[in-house]
């Protein structure tokens, strides 16, 4: 933390054919946000055909309360990070909406057949899903509003790191009463609301492994060793990797979610070898997720305690069927349903994930981890495609965005951001999929729940503020002008080595 | 998606590029592999996940209930149905005679195990069986769909109702009971009743729970609802066992003069116990081999089996009328109707010879003789029917959507324990029973009626009613019948004896299907 900064001001380097004032694109995202949710309302319009055999006269109203929600978030965008990317938020706006969509859906599915089309739109799921989804939009342009230089989070970035901590431990910390889920030790839940801290821990600890990794890594990515051609770091270099694995493992003992683990983990060795750009950084890290939960598999398989929930899981990816009607229940009748929509799907509102004679759900948590399994077998491989692009744009958007960034802060963070968007889609889809063993996590701007899409429309407030600064021409200085540069340049010029 | 290069940045920031580019590669992988294996579940192994019954059965379902099924047909009506709903599942299944085919035609939940007929034929009752393959062919053109095929019962409606009405309303204390009527000419089952029954329609509920529920309860339920006591069960035949014996003396070369030892009692070797007649038998000690069948002399048969036939004459009789083996239906290889074999059991003495006293015993039904309704009936239709044995059938036609007939009944020789001089005699002898024996409560005016009664003691239990028996008319067999009511008690082959009466006049009555 001593080295010495090398000063290096020139904040805003010039731009080659400066003068030619770029546009803001602002109206392509105006453009691509209207496109996102007649998309949305048509998915709607289909939901409500499949299911009643008719268009209720106000299907398109929980359509226009997003767009209404939306547009406001664009409106904002358009004062606060002109320069924004404009893919991004018509992107989001568009699964956010489908995730909606769906959710009406459900509501719609689990009443009875004659009390459907009477069914308000002001009910379930639904309607809680869209409130979540305004508070987490205004959540997101309050964001955009406080921080209007992204560089500016690097000067709580320990305290960020200590917060993300702190977020990660409640739970494991926690009764299990006000804690547990499903089995998942990873929630807060008091009186009736159930917080899912996890989710902003991740926003957290990003920023801080950002600026820590940004001072660091000169020194990580020193070699000692070259073995096979992959330069290897000094051993006294792997303390941090090891806490952080060390962190990750205990998050999987003690809140017993692989998900959760592997997030955490996988976010730092990612932003670790941005930094460094040292593969052997992702062979520890491989090699080291590996070993740990094997580790805890064999572990559970043979001593139980509280590795047992994450053995069963791996014995249910290893053969679902085997106890089809116990611990595989889950897996089984999601892969199920994702094989019964088959290439087109049922069609929206004629797949099963909610059968009314039984009163509940084939799928269980269809709203929740496996609403992708849900849709799945409404909108078949087609459908789901579309979506795995949809996610896939977000994340390269973001990634370009970190390219394109000037400063190292900035491209470590909109890499980790987009990265981890990008993991947590892999992790939980590769889960209801069966391709991986199968994690409590949630999908993205999809699931039902207000800390996922709190802390994921944070995350897209962050990856708006960073673009907006990647894209904004260097001759124009800072939103309005009002705000000063940074007051300390020290995160953008390399740290110093001291050999 | 190429990113411009920044030339102007300072070093530490162009080295960052690259692993950034680089993790968009390992992302860009991840996706195919998710992308990939979606593939995989969704169009691979979709076919197998979409009809995966064992544990997609409610999408299979689902699906099934998007076409009207077939109706079960009873003598032009139908006993299952399936009308339109507003339900989710578009047909909900109905059985408008309730408890009386349920042992038939079984039921067909949403969420539990289908049973018997509807189990049986499923495939062609909801249309999937490849005999529809041209008409879903043509669905595709129309977009209309139509109805699966119906299944037309050999079930006569009179026959089984008579059945049903004579168990339920019995003047006994039995509750339980079974019968079977055949038709001995073509081995057409022409009632299968066994009581208690129960209402299959709230097991196809569309209510989960409540079908559930139902099932369940019935399920518990001590005295076996479930259970078709017709097939599924054995019971000790008693003295209806005494036809089988009298066919074994018959080709063993006695003759229906031939003179029996018969008396009070009868102890066998080995044994101190003596074997002794029903109250009310009046045997004497030389009785004709027809007398002995038409009282029931239980010791007269109990000598003759000890002294004469033989265990293995025994077994070997009652083998070649089909006990040992399960009398599978028509169209039913695999026993979904879950028919069961009778036994003689193996009569033989822990050293390995015979075991005379469980010899004797046996000659009269008891021991370890075990008989199902259904097998006791094709004795006595193999009698009516010079010997030859059908094979039974519950399936009379099977109809496509537009009613033209897609199979129908294939009426096979199942075996023929004995030959038609044999049979004519066994005749004499039932007839004798019906006619002025203990089976006079059969007697039908005008018709060929024969018949043997048994009282079956079974532990402490009050005593097994049974009879067995068949009606000829014009020379030609019409219909052979067995009765069974269970721990009957006194008067329980009496009793047992009468219904078979009626089901025999109900079944004289119906007349041969046209």
């Amino acid at each position: 933390m001593t080295a010495p900064a090398v000063a290096a001001p020139a904040p805003h380097p010039a731009v080659a054919g400066a003068g030619r004032r770029p546009r803001t694109r602002r109206g392509a995202e105006l453009a691509l946000l209207i496109f996102a949710m007649l998309v949305v309302l048509l998915y709607s319009g289909a939901v409500e055909t499949g299911l009643l055999e008719q268009v209720t006269p106000d299907f398109w109203v929980p359509v226009a309360a997003l767009f209404l929600i939306f547009f406001a978030v664009h409106f904002a965008i358009r004062f606060l990070a002109p320069y924004a990317d404009p893919v991004l938020l018509p992107t989001v706006a568009l699964i956010n909406g489908l995730g909606v969509a769906f959710l009406r859906r459900l509501d719609l599915g689990a009443a009875a057949p004659e009390q459907r089309a009477d069914l308000t739109v002001l009910t379930g799921m639904a309607i809680r899903q869209i409130q979540w989804t305004a508070v987490a939009a205004f959540g997101a342009v309050l964001l955009l509003l406080i921080i209007r230089d992204h560089r500016s989070l690097s000067k709580y970035a320990y305290t960020l790191g200590l917060v993300g901590i702190v977020l990660v431990m409640i739970p494991a910390l926690l009764p299990a009463q006000y804690s547990v889920v499903n089995g998942a030790k990873l929630w807060i839940l008091v009186g009736g609301f159930s917080i899912q801290p996890g989710e902003f821990a991740k926003l957290a600890l990003l920023s801080f492994f950002a600026y820590y990794l940004v001072r660091k890594r000169e020194v990580l990515s020193l070699a000692s060793k070259r073995i096979l051609g992959v330069d290897f770091p000094r051993g006294r270099d792997l303390g941090p990797v090891l806490l952080v694995w060390l962190l990750s493992l205990m998050v999987l003992v003690f809140e017993r979610d692989l998900g959760t683990s592997l997030m955490y983990f996988g976010m730092f060795v990612v932003t670790l070898y941005i930094a460094t750009e040292r593969s052997s950084w992702l062979i520890i890290g491989l090699l080291l997720f590996f070993g740990g939960a094997f580790l805890a598999w064999s572990l559970g398989e043979t001593m139980g305690g509280p590795l047992t929930s994450f053995t069963e899981r791996v014995d249910v990816w290893l053969d679902p069927f085997a106890d089809a009607d116990g611990s595989g229940y889950q897996l089984v009748q999601s892969l199920l349903g994702l094989g019964t929509g088959g290439l087109f799907g049922a069609g929206p509102g004629n797949g099963l994930p909610y059968l009314e004679p039984l009163h509940r759900y084939v799928v269980p948590e269809v709203h929740n981890d496996f609403v992708f399994a849900g849709m799945g077998e409404e909108i078949g491989l087609f459908g789901l495609t579309a979506l795995l692009v949809a996610y896939l744009l977000i994340i390269q958007r973001g990634l370009r965005t970190a390219v394109t960034v000037r400063d190292s802060f900035g491209k470590l963070l909109a890499g980790g951001l987009a990265f981890t968007l990008g993991l947590q889609v892999f992790v939980i889809i590769g889960g209801v999929s069966g391709l991986i063993p199968l994690t409590g996590q949630t999908t993205p701007f999809l699931s039902a729940g207000g800390s996922s899409l709190m802390a994921n429309w944070l995350l897209l407030a962050l990856l708006l503020r960073i673009s907006d600064a990647a894209r904004r021409p260097a001759s124009l200085g800072q939103v309005g002008g009002t705000i000063a540069p940074p007051p300390t340049k020290l995160h953008e010029a390399p740290t110093e080595v001291v050999r | 998606m190429k990113p411009r290069r920044r030339s102007s940045d300072d070093r530490g920031v162009g080295n960052v590029n690259a692993p950034l580019r680089k993790a968009g590669v390992v992302m860009m992988v991840l996706f195919g592999l998710l992308f990939a294996n979606l593939n995989y579940v969704q169009v691979v192994k979709a076919d197998d996940y979409r009809t995966d019954e064992e544990h997609n059965r409610v999408r299979v379902q689902q699906e099934e209930y998007e076409r009207q099924r077939g109706e079960i047909i009873v003598d032009g009506q139908a006993v299952a149905q399936s009308v339109a709903t507003k339900d989710t599942l578009k047909f909900l299944r109905k059985y408008p005679f309730s408890a009386t085919y349920a042992h038939v035609v079984g039921y067909r939940p949403v969420n539990l195990a289908a049973t018997d007929i509807e189990r049986l034929e499923n495939e062609f009752l909801s249309g999937t069986s490849d005999s529809f393959a041209a008409d879903r062919l043509l669905e595709m053109f129309t977009g209309k769909e139509s109805p699966g095929g119906s299944v037309v019962l050999s079930v006569r409606k009179q026959v089984q109702e008579a059945a049903y009405k004579a168990l339920l309303n019995n003047d006994t204390s039995s509750k339980t009971g079974a019968v079977v009527a055949i038709d001995p000419a073509t081995g057409a089952i022409l009632a299968m009743v066994s009581t208690p029954s129960f209402d299959p329609n709230p097991l196809v509920s569309h209510d989960f729970d409540k079908a559930e529920a139902a099932f369940n309860k019935l399920d518990k339920d001590p005295a076996k609802p479930l259970l078709n006591r017709a097939v599924s069960e054995t019971f000790p035949p008693g003295s209806t066992f005494k036809v089988l014996v009298a066919a074994g003396a018959l080709q063993n070369g006695a003759s229906l003069d031939t003179v029996l030892t018969g008396g009070t009692s009868y102890t066998a070797p080995d044994t101190t116990t003596p074997i002794r007649n029903s109250p009310g038998v009046g045997c004497p000690t030389e009785i004709t081999l027809l007398n002995a069948l038409r009282v029931s002399c239980n010791t007269a048969f109990a000598r003759y089996g000890v002294e004469q036939l033989g265990a293995d004459k025994l077994k070997q009789t009652a083998q070649a009328f089909g006990f040992e083996t399960a009398p599978l239906f028509d169209r039913d290889p695999d026993n979904i109707m879950r028919v069961t074999e009778s036994h003689t059991g193996a009569i033989e003495s822990p050293g390995g010879g015979v075991d005379r006293p469980a010899l004797a015993q046996s000659c009269i039904g008891q021991r370890e003789v075990r008989m199902t309704p259904l097998q006791g009936a094709m004795v006595a239709a193999a009698v009516a029917n010079n010997g030859v044995q059908m094979r039974p059938y519950l399936i009379d036609t099977l109809q496509g959507s537009d009613l033209s007939p897609v199979v129908r009944a294939e009426q096979k020789v199942l075996r023929q324990p004995v030959s038609a001089q044999v049979a004519a005699q066994l005749r004499e002898m039932m007839n004798s029973v019906v006619n002025n024996g203990t089976g006079t409560n059969a007697q039908i005016d005008g018709v060929e009626v024969g018949g043997k009664t048994g009282t079956a003691q079974n532990g402490d239990a009050p005593d097994h009613g049974w009879f067995i028996g068949y009606a000829r008319k014009n020379g030609q067999p019409v219909v052979a019948v067995a009765v069974l009511l269970q721990n009957a008690g006194s008067g329980g082959s009496g009793e047992a004896t009468q219904i078979g009466g009626q089901v025999m006049k109900a079944a004289i009555a119906a007349g041969k299907i046209k």
